[in-house]
């Protein structure tokens, strides 16, 4: 179980291809910081093969007016959380 | 399946920021502390293997130098996606050292494998 | 930073006994720093100066002991390749020391 964060926006495509090369079904991915913007229904298709949990941090998503409302939120005590319920943490960035 | 060691993954090309130059610094402070090491050349990190590089004429040490000390630090494994370089048309003979070429359905068992993943 | 006058030339230190300028570095050099240390440059001590600055020209970093120690036992054998046999040459810090009494720049990755 990985815990997999990403704060590249989706003009960095690249990234989050890599990350998804490496997330199985049983890691999480959360998006934090400009990540937050992979939220948005029209980036939806490129986030279809995530066999993952897909979280996104809060904070960032308010802080630009993101609703997100079909994607699971974490304030920082969940993202606390994620980071001991996992084995380890890898970041995308 | 064991875990054990320190993966060091590096996704960014040699020269443009110190990215590639900390994750070496890292491997090399890892393997003195005796910490089991692999590298993982990830996405425009392979392009720090080319092993023609001559930074001088930016005025920056060369990669290839310290990379070709790894195995004096006992750091075997480097391993290299497949995919990244296909995706960059380079060939594994450009390479400045022996690697393991990994391929993107080997990646989640690489990661599993290491009890730390640093990215740089 | 401190200069002495060896052999007729200002060399220039840093604060830990390191030359500021590389390419400054003569045996009379060497002989200089030994000397400092308390200790007597023998053939010995030489073939690891040496060695220790064709490391520096092929792989551009002084060497943290563990490398220090392989790369010895690679080029002059098992009996020297070992880490008693350098503190007995460079007490204190092989890596540290030899990389003083060579030339070189601090090792970066040393304990």
């Amino acid at each position: 179980m990985v815990l997999h964060t990403l704060n590249q926006a989706p003009a960095n495509a690249a990234c989050m291809a890599s990350a998804l090369n490496t997330i199985t079904s049983e890691d999480t991915l959360l998006l934090i910081e400009d990540g937050v913007y992979w939220t948005l229904p029209a980036f939806a298709s490129q986030l279809a093969n995530l066999t993952g949990r897909l979280v996104a941090l809060e904070a960032d998503l308010k802080a630009r007016d993101l609703k997100a409302d079909a994607v699971e939120s974490v304030d920082d005590a969940g993202f606390v959380a994620l980071c001991v319920s996992h084995d380890k943490v890898v970041s995308w960035f | 399946m064991s875990t054990e060691g320190i993966l060091v993954m590096t996704r960014s090309a040699p020269y443009g920021s110190s990215a590639a130059r900390d994750a070496l610094d890292v491997a090399l402070t890892c393997s003195v502390f005796e910490q089991p090491v692999t590298l993982l050349f990830l996405d425009d990190g392979v392009f720090q293997l080319l092993k023609g590089q001559s930074p001088s004429v930016i005025g920056q040490k060369n990669l290839n130098a310290v990379q070709q000390s790894l195995p004096l630090y006992d750091i075997k494994r480097l391993c290299v996606s497949t995919s990244s370089l296909e995706q960059r048309g380079l060939r594994q003979d450009e390479l400045i050292l022996p690697v393991e070429l990994v391929d993107d359905a080997a990646l989640p068992a690489l990661l599993a494998q290491h009890r730390h993943v640093l990215s740089i | 930073m401190a200069t002495e006058k060896i052999a007729g030339q200002e060399i220039a230190f840093d604060d830990e006994g390191y030359l500021e300028e590389l390419s400054l570095w003569t045996p009379e050099v060497a002989e200089y720093l030994a000397s400092r240390e308390g200790i007597i440059l023998t053939e010995a001590h030489w073939e690891i100066l040496y060695l220790l600055r064709d490391f520096y020209s092929r792989y551009e970093h002084s060497p943290a002991m563990r490398p220090l120690v392989k790369a010895v036992k690679q080029t002059l054998g098992d009996d020297k390749g070992r880490s008693i046999y350098l503190m007995q040459l460079f007490p204190g810090s092989p890596a540290k020391v030899g990389a003083r009494l060579a030339g070189l720049p601090k090792p970066d990755n040393c304990l």
